[in-house]
Protein backbone atom coordinates (compact mmCIF):
# COMPACT_ATOMS: atom_id res chain seq x y z
CA UNK A 1 0.00 0.00 0.00
CA UNK A 2 1.23 3.32 -0.85
CA UNK A 3 1.23 5.87 2.21
CA UNK A 4 -1.94 8.12 0.14
CA UNK A 5 -3.65 4.76 -0.04
CA UNK A 6 -2.96 4.03 4.07
CA UNK A 7 -4.03 7.97 5.13
CA UNK A 8 -7.38 7.41 2.44
CA UNK A 9 -8.57 4.90 4.90
CA UNK A 10 -7.43 5.87 8.39
CA UNK A 11 -8.23 9.59 7.70
CA UNK A 12 -11.96 7.91 7.71
CA UNK A 13 -11.62 6.46 11.35
CA UNK A 14 -11.05 7.39 15.02
CA UNK A 15 -9.01 6.70 17.81
CA UNK A 16 -9.75 7.18 21.55
CA UNK A 17 -6.69 7.45 23.62
CA UNK A 18 -7.07 7.51 27.34
CA UNK A 19 -4.81 9.06 29.49
CA UNK A 20 -2.43 11.77 27.77
CA UNK A 21 0.97 11.16 29.15
CA UNK A 22 4.41 9.63 28.08
CA UNK A 23 2.30 6.24 26.14
CA UNK A 24 -1.09 8.65 25.42
CA UNK A 25 0.65 12.10 24.07
CA UNK A 26 3.69 10.10 22.06
CA UNK A 27 0.53 7.44 20.63
CA UNK A 28 -1.35 10.36 19.70
CA UNK A 29 1.79 12.18 17.66
CA UNK A 30 2.13 9.00 15.54
CA UNK A 31 -1.65 8.26 14.44
CA UNK A 32 -1.78 12.29 13.70
CA UNK A 33 1.39 11.98 11.71
CA UNK A 34 0.02 8.79 9.89
CA UNK A 35 -3.17 11.07 9.30
CA UNK A 36 -6.11 9.07 11.49
CA UNK A 37 -9.44 11.22 10.47
CA UNK A 38 -10.16 11.76 14.78
CA UNK A 39 -8.16 11.53 17.88
CA UNK A 40 -10.34 11.59 21.13
CA UNK A 41 -8.11 11.87 24.17
CA UNK A 42 -8.43 12.24 27.71
CA UNK A 43 -6.44 13.16 30.72
CA UNK A 44 -7.31 15.39 34.15
CA UNK A 45 -3.66 16.03 34.67
CA UNK A 46 -1.56 19.31 33.74
CA UNK A 47 1.97 18.93 32.24
CA UNK A 48 4.70 19.15 35.04
CA UNK A 49 8.59 19.43 35.19
CA UNK A 50 8.73 15.75 35.62
CA UNK A 51 6.99 14.60 32.48
CA UNK A 52 8.80 16.39 29.81
CA UNK A 53 11.51 13.56 30.40
CA UNK A 54 9.09 11.65 28.09
CA UNK A 55 5.87 12.76 27.33
CA UNK A 56 5.23 15.15 24.18
CA UNK A 57 4.93 18.63 25.36
CA UNK A 58 6.72 22.05 25.65
CA UNK A 59 8.99 23.29 28.71
CA UNK A 60 6.74 26.30 27.98
CA UNK A 61 3.49 24.11 28.89
CA UNK A 62 4.17 23.26 32.67
CA UNK A 63 0.67 23.91 34.46
CA UNK A 64 -1.41 23.41 31.61
CA UNK A 65 -3.64 20.88 30.85
CA UNK A 66 -2.23 17.90 29.06
CA UNK A 67 -5.87 17.15 27.34
CA UNK A 68 -5.84 20.74 25.57
CA UNK A 69 -2.50 20.81 25.46
CA UNK A 70 -1.55 18.12 23.34
CA UNK A 71 -4.81 19.09 21.44
CA UNK A 72 -2.87 22.30 20.63
CA UNK A 73 0.35 20.01 19.81
CA UNK A 74 -1.04 17.96 17.55
CA UNK A 75 -2.70 20.91 15.61
CA UNK A 76 0.98 21.76 14.92
CA UNK A 77 2.13 18.46 13.74
CA UNK A 78 -0.91 17.67 11.51
CA UNK A 79 -3.64 20.47 11.39
CA UNK A 80 -5.66 18.13 9.78
CA UNK A 81 -6.61 16.08 12.37
CA UNK A 82 -9.74 16.35 14.38
CA UNK A 83 -9.21 16.33 17.77
CA UNK A 84 -11.68 16.06 20.87
CA UNK A 85 -10.18 16.82 24.13
CA UNK A 86 -11.96 15.84 27.85
CA UNK A 87 -10.47 17.54 30.86
CA UNK A 88 -11.80 13.91 32.80
CA UNK A 89 -10.76 11.39 35.67
CA UNK A 90 -12.15 8.79 33.31
CA UNK A 91 -14.47 6.56 35.51
CA UNK A 92 -16.18 3.57 33.32
CA UNK A 93 -19.39 5.40 32.49
CA UNK A 94 -17.19 8.12 31.27
CA UNK A 95 -15.19 5.42 29.23
CA UNK A 96 -18.31 4.29 27.37
CA UNK A 97 -19.56 7.51 26.64
CA UNK A 98 -16.33 9.21 25.49
CA UNK A 99 -15.13 6.19 23.50
CA UNK A 100 -18.35 4.45 21.87
CA UNK A 101 -17.75 5.40 18.74
CA UNK A 102 -14.10 4.94 18.51
CA UNK A 103 -12.94 2.10 16.11
CA UNK A 104 -9.87 1.27 18.39
CA UNK A 105 -9.40 2.78 22.21
CA UNK A 106 -5.74 2.86 23.58
CA UNK A 107 -5.24 2.52 26.89
CA UNK A 108 -2.61 5.32 28.16
CA UNK A 109 -2.71 5.27 31.70
CA UNK A 110 0.14 5.39 34.39
CA UNK A 111 -1.29 3.66 37.73
CA UNK A 112 -1.74 -0.25 37.64
CA UNK A 113 -5.66 0.35 38.82
CA UNK A 114 -6.55 2.57 36.12
CA UNK A 115 -5.85 -0.38 33.68
CA UNK A 116 -7.45 -2.55 35.21
CA UNK A 117 -10.40 -0.82 35.01
CA UNK A 118 -10.46 0.14 31.45
CA UNK A 119 -9.96 -2.97 30.12
CA UNK A 120 -12.60 -4.68 32.75
CA UNK A 121 -14.45 -2.01 31.68
CA UNK A 122 -14.26 -2.24 27.63
CA UNK A 123 -14.19 -5.79 27.91
CA UNK A 124 -17.77 -6.17 29.78
CA UNK A 125 -19.74 -3.14 28.39
CA UNK A 126 -18.00 -2.58 24.96
CA UNK A 127 -17.45 -6.01 23.78
CA UNK A 128 -16.09 -6.66 20.53
CA UNK A 129 -14.12 -3.09 20.79
CA UNK A 130 -10.33 -3.71 20.37
CA UNK A 131 -8.16 -2.16 23.25
CA UNK A 132 -4.28 -1.84 23.30
CA UNK A 133 -2.82 -1.32 26.56
CA UNK A 134 0.56 -0.84 27.09
CA UNK A 135 2.09 -2.86 30.53
CA UNK A 136 5.44 -2.19 31.32
CA UNK A 137 8.16 0.30 30.29
CA UNK A 138 10.19 1.53 32.68
CA UNK A 139 14.20 2.15 32.78
CA UNK A 140 16.09 1.90 29.90
CA UNK A 141 17.84 -0.94 27.63
CA UNK A 142 16.45 -4.33 27.39
CA UNK A 143 15.17 -3.78 23.91
CA UNK A 144 14.37 -7.87 23.31
CA UNK A 145 11.93 -7.93 26.37
CA UNK A 146 9.53 -5.64 24.45
CA UNK A 147 6.86 -7.33 22.62
CA UNK A 148 2.77 -7.48 21.80
CA UNK A 149 0.39 -10.39 23.32
CA UNK A 150 -3.23 -10.27 21.83
CA UNK A 151 -6.26 -11.82 23.83
CA UNK A 152 -9.03 -11.57 21.63
CA UNK A 153 -9.63 -8.08 21.33
CA UNK A 154 -7.01 -7.18 23.74
CA UNK A 155 -3.25 -6.13 22.88
CA UNK A 156 -0.99 -5.60 25.32
CA UNK A 157 2.44 -4.27 24.28
CA UNK A 158 5.49 -3.60 27.00
CA UNK A 159 8.21 -6.13 28.80
CA UNK A 160 4.74 -7.24 30.77
CA UNK A 161 7.75 -7.18 33.48
CA UNK A 162 9.29 -3.61 34.75
CA UNK A 163 7.28 -1.71 37.05
CA UNK A 164 8.01 1.94 37.71
CA UNK A 165 10.23 2.99 41.00
CA UNK A 166 12.69 5.37 41.98
CA UNK A 167 15.41 3.33 40.77
CA UNK A 168 13.26 2.58 37.60
CA UNK A 169 12.12 5.40 35.91
CA UNK A 170 10.18 5.69 33.03
CA UNK A 171 11.81 7.53 30.51
CA UNK A 172 11.38 8.19 26.76
CA UNK A 173 12.99 5.68 25.01
CA UNK A 174 11.16 2.95 26.15
CA UNK A 175 7.80 4.58 27.00
CA UNK A 176 8.12 5.81 23.04
CA UNK A 177 8.51 2.35 21.63
CA UNK A 178 5.51 1.26 23.65
CA UNK A 179 3.55 4.32 22.65
CA UNK A 180 4.51 3.83 18.98
CA UNK A 181 3.75 0.18 19.27
CA UNK A 182 0.39 0.84 20.36
CA UNK A 183 0.13 3.22 17.58
CA UNK A 184 1.14 1.14 15.18
CA UNK A 185 -1.17 -1.92 16.69
CA UNK A 186 -4.11 0.78 16.04
CA UNK A 187 -3.16 1.87 12.21
CA UNK A 188 -3.02 -2.03 11.50
CA UNK A 189 -6.31 -2.70 13.25
CA UNK A 190 -7.51 0.11 11.03
CA UNK A 191 -6.47 -1.29 7.64
CA UNK A 192 -7.54 -4.24 8.59
CA UNK A 193 -11.30 -3.20 9.51
CA UNK A 194 -11.06 -1.42 5.90
CA UNK A 195 -10.29 -4.64 4.28
CA UNK A 196 -12.74 -6.79 5.90
CA UNK B 1 -6.92 -31.23 33.13
CA UNK B 2 -5.02 -29.67 29.99
CA UNK B 3 -5.54 -25.78 29.59
CA UNK B 4 -4.02 -22.93 28.24
CA UNK B 5 -2.69 -20.27 30.18
CA UNK B 6 -1.95 -17.09 28.60
CA UNK B 7 -1.31 -18.81 25.13
CA UNK B 8 0.60 -21.47 27.02
CA UNK B 9 0.07 -25.38 27.26
CA UNK B 10 -0.07 -26.11 31.12
CA UNK B 11 -0.92 -29.85 32.31
CA UNK B 12 -2.64 -29.85 36.00
CA UNK B 13 -3.42 -32.73 38.52
CA UNK B 14 -6.90 -31.42 39.28
CA UNK B 15 -10.04 -31.93 36.96
CA UNK B 16 -10.86 -28.23 37.98
CA UNK B 17 -10.30 -25.48 40.04
CA UNK B 18 -11.10 -22.06 40.55
CA UNK B 19 -9.53 -18.97 39.17
CA UNK B 20 -8.09 -17.96 42.77
CA UNK B 21 -7.23 -21.39 42.65
CA UNK B 22 -5.02 -20.95 39.56
CA UNK B 23 -3.95 -18.04 40.50
CA UNK B 24 -2.37 -19.46 43.64
CA UNK B 25 -1.03 -22.89 41.51
CA UNK B 26 0.78 -20.79 39.11
CA UNK B 27 2.01 -18.37 42.02
CA UNK B 28 1.17 -15.18 40.70
CA UNK B 29 1.72 -12.59 43.55
CA UNK B 30 0.88 -9.45 41.65
CA UNK B 31 -2.18 -7.84 43.22
CA UNK B 32 -3.88 -6.13 40.43
CA UNK B 33 -4.67 -8.50 37.34
CA UNK B 34 -7.54 -8.61 34.98
CA UNK B 35 -8.42 -12.75 34.80
CA UNK B 36 -10.20 -14.44 31.76
CA UNK B 37 -12.36 -18.01 30.79
CA UNK B 38 -12.52 -18.17 27.19
CA UNK B 39 -12.33 -14.45 26.54
CA UNK B 40 -15.03 -13.68 29.18
CA UNK B 41 -13.70 -11.53 31.55
CA UNK B 42 -13.64 -13.11 35.08
CA UNK B 43 -14.32 -9.99 38.00
CA UNK B 44 -11.94 -9.71 41.02
CA UNK B 45 -14.83 -10.73 43.04
CA UNK B 46 -15.52 -13.38 41.06
CA UNK B 47 -12.03 -15.51 41.45
CA UNK B 48 -13.15 -17.75 44.25
CA UNK B 49 -15.97 -19.19 42.42
CA UNK B 50 -15.77 -19.11 38.44
CA UNK B 51 -14.23 -22.39 37.40
CA UNK B 52 -11.25 -23.80 35.15
CA UNK B 53 -11.97 -27.01 33.81
CA UNK B 54 -10.17 -29.45 31.07
CA UNK B 55 -9.80 -27.66 27.53
CA UNK B 56 -10.63 -23.67 28.87
CA UNK B 57 -8.03 -20.86 27.85
CA UNK B 58 -7.17 -18.72 30.88
CA UNK B 59 -5.99 -15.46 30.90
CA UNK B 60 -4.56 -14.01 33.73
CA UNK B 61 -2.49 -10.45 32.94
CA UNK B 62 -0.65 -8.62 35.21
CA UNK B 63 -1.08 -5.06 35.46
CA UNK B 64 1.61 -2.75 35.92
CA UNK B 65 2.28 0.88 36.72
CA UNK B 66 4.07 3.23 34.02
CA UNK B 67 3.16 5.24 31.28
Amino acid sequence: MTFKEIKKIVSTKTVGIAGCGGLGSNCAVALARTGVGKLVVADFDVVEQSNLNRQYYYADQLGQKKSFTLSDNLYFVNPDVKVIAHDVKLEPKDIVRIFKDCDVIVEAFDQAEMKQMIIETVLREMPGKPLICGIGMAGFGNNNSIRMDQHDDLYICGDMETEIADDCPPMAPRVGIVANMQANQAIELLIKMCEK
Amino acid sequence: MKIQVNNRPEEIERTEMTVQELIDYKNFKFKMLVTKINGKLVKKDERNTAIVKDGDDVTILHMISGG
